[in-house]
């Protein structure tokens, strides 16, 4: 055995040498985030306890998962249709528009949130009209989905597309010849073909707006989302404060998105 | 049955170029042409997955040159048999017809008369992706005779499997043909293929239909020299009609005066004679045959079970014979031989 990693060690040095260079990143996150469960689950609980009873970190953590939830939904239904059309066809302009979608990864998200509130803000452009059907984004939950919506729904739009791109074409010309109307072929045969990645990308597009803060902090101060609020604490009562509900927002992320990559396996 | 007319399509990757065919009800009809002659796109347009940009498509009289895909009724099975992976064998099988709401009796016994003709009854409830080759061919053709198609159109089938389990599919494709009794359209650049399995072939070239025929027409009197070439006759001599008679044509290539047989040609014209290796018997001389000629063997070639010897005699012979022939007669490289053929082996085509 020991002669075997020696042989292997010689043979292909790169793969042993890479990985202990490349754990380096592993033990940086992991570092930071068990540094701080560990003080504040284990040496001094009694923070974490006290925010676990405090009813506006509940509900703000709860509105954080809520919205989150929204703007994903948003993305799968705006998303689906936008990739499938792209992932299907080729035509002029297909790479700038694959360029566009791209746009919320690359900016600041300030930025982000800055050209939002011009254009949805009680006075902006769109939002005044919305405002007239009752519909109000600054300071709203409407507000924080739209925010998350814009940053999060890349990550959707674009598993969506490997998801469809992965699939065979000829899988649904064949499903037409059966006697498959074009929908059909689509909601039978690539849709759930896609699951996989339709599902990740899903996952993906909700931790994001999860983690948001730079452009829901811009057009909606309120109502407070998990990350504003966490802020909020640490300018005005420092680590002291923020760092309890800091550390409840990663173990509830990280249950629910082990759950959901757990079932969406057994799926795919 | 099918009459395709003018058909022409210029987007695309692929060209095609004013095609006309008619093939018949129930008939094995072999597409055959090299790869890039646009033989998929013809399929995908019958099929009804492009529309063409001329010309029209009948079935039964029928124009349904825009009809969509899934009102066509047609049988299509791609090079990559393209199962569905999510689904299992049977639920493959049975995609069509759950689509036409065929009650469950008739699913099921369509099935069981399906699966005992191709014999993957112990494959209905595998997982697709777990199949062979051959089995996947199998349980995709049960899919698309499971809706009972007018036409079954098979795009290169048997391009993704290994010799062995070819040899041993094309001749189940043939007793399929037989008792299924329905028109098979099968492309191919095979000419293997198409000797074993086709009624008429008809050739494709650069986006057009070429030549059209049964397989000794096709093999042995190609109308062009590009057909001759593709379907491996060397033996392609250029000449001049210098005599005729009736049906009769003495034709001289190089010097040399052969007698080929055709009435369409007149003294003076030029004219390409085209006869297959295996026409041409190699000998000692003096015999009565009209054609025979003295030239020296350039090279003897192995080719599997047969020799490709070739002689000069004034004009380049390509000849094909056993091994047997090649001991007996001591046939070797500068050696002198005679060589002989029939007026009827050769075919006339113009210059």
């Amino acid at each position: 055995m020991k002669n075997r990693i020696k042989l292997e060690l010689r043979r292909n040095p790169i793969s042993f040498i890479f990985f202990f260079i490349g754990f380096a990143i592993i033990v940086f996150v992991v570092g930071t985030l068990f540094n701080m469960l560990y003080k504040q689950l284990i040496v001094s609980p009694a923070y974490f306890i006290a925010i676990l009873k405090d009813q506006y970190v509940l509900k703000s953590i709860g509105l954080t998962l809520y919205a989150s939830f929204l703007a994903t939904i948003l993305a799968v239904i705006f998303g689906i249709p936008l990739a499938y059309a792209i992932a299907r066809n080729e035509f002029y302009g297909k790479n700038i528009i694959e360029s566009i979608i791209d746009i919320p990864v690359i900016i600041p998200h300030t930025v982000a949130g800055i050209a939002l509130f011009s254009l949805l803000s009680r006075r902006g452009t769109v939002g005044s009209i919305f405002g007239n059907l009752g519909i109000v984004f600054q300071d709203s939950l409407w507000g924080v989905v739209i925010a998350m919506f814009f940053v999060s729904y890349p990550l959707f739009v674009n598993s969506a597309k490997d998801g469809f791109v992965s699939v065979n074409p000829n899988f649904e010309r064949v499903a037409r010849t059966l006697g498959a109307s074009q929908w059909k072929a689509f909601y039978q045969i690539a849709l759930p073909l896609s699951y996989p990645h339709l599902i990740s990308g899903a996952i993906m597009s909700w931790a994001r707006g999860i983690s948001e803060f730079g452009a829901v902090v811009v057009i909606a101060y309120y109502p407070m989302i998990a990350s504003t609020l966490i802020f909020y604490r640490f300018n005005t009562g420092g680590l002291k404060e923020s760092q309890p509900i800091a550390v409840l927002l990663i173990l509830l992320c990280f249950i629910t998105f082990l759950f959901l990559r757990l079932i969406s396996r057994k799926k795919g | 049955m099918i009459r395709i007319e003018n058909l022409s399509n210029n987007w695309g990757t692929f060209t095609l170029n004013n095609i006309s065919l008619e093939i018949k009800e129930g008939e094995y009809f072999v597409i055959l042409g090299p790869t890039g002659a646009g033989k998929t796109l013809l399929l995908e347009l019958i099929v009804g997955l492009y529309i063409p940009n001329e010309g029209n498509i009948f079935i039964d009289g029928k124009d349904i040159t825009y009809e969509v895909p899934e009102k066509r009724g047609l049988g299509f099975l791609y090079q990559d048999y393209s199962l569905f992976p999510h689904l299992s064998v049977k639920k493959n099988i049975e995609y069509g017809m759950k689509l036409r709401n065929i009650s469950k009796n008739e699913i099921d016994s369509k099935i069981k008369e399906l699966s005992n003709i191709l014999k993957i009854e112990h494959l209905m409830h595998r997982d697709t992706t777990t199949l062979s080759g051959g089995e996947q061919q199998k349980v995709a053709l049960a899919r698309a005779l499971a809706i009972n198609p007018k036409v079954l159109l098979l795009d290169e089938p048997f391009s993704a499997l290994d010799e062995n389990t070819k040899s041993k599919l094309i001749s189940e494709m043939k007793d399929l043909h037989r008792k299924e009794g329905i028109t098979f359209i099968h492309v191919t650049h095979s000419q293997e293929e198409a000797i074993l399995l086709a009624d008429r072939i008809g050739i494709m070239m650069n986006g057009t239909v070429v030549q059209v025929g049964n397989p000794d027409e096709i093999f042995y009197k190609p109308i062009s020299k590009e057909i001759a070439k593709f379907v491996k006759i060397e033996n392609i001599w250029e000449g001049k009609v210098i005599e005729k008679k009736e049906e009769e044509l003495i034709v001289d290539v190089n010097g040399k005066q052969i007698v080929a047989l055709s009435d369409h040609f007149k003294v003076g014209q030029g004219v390409r004679l085209i006869i297959r290796p295996e026409d041409i018997i190699l000998g000692k001389g003096n015999t009565s045959a009209r054609n025979e000629f003295k030239g020296k063997v350039i090279s003897v070639i192995k080719h599997g079970f047969y020799h490709i010897v070739r002689v000069d005699c004034g004009f380049q012979v390509e000849a094909a014979v056993t091994k047997q022939s090649v001991e007996n007669l001591n046939i070797k490289e500068g050696k002198d031989i005679h060589i002989f053929f029939k007026a009827t082996a050769l075919q006339v085509i113009k210059r």
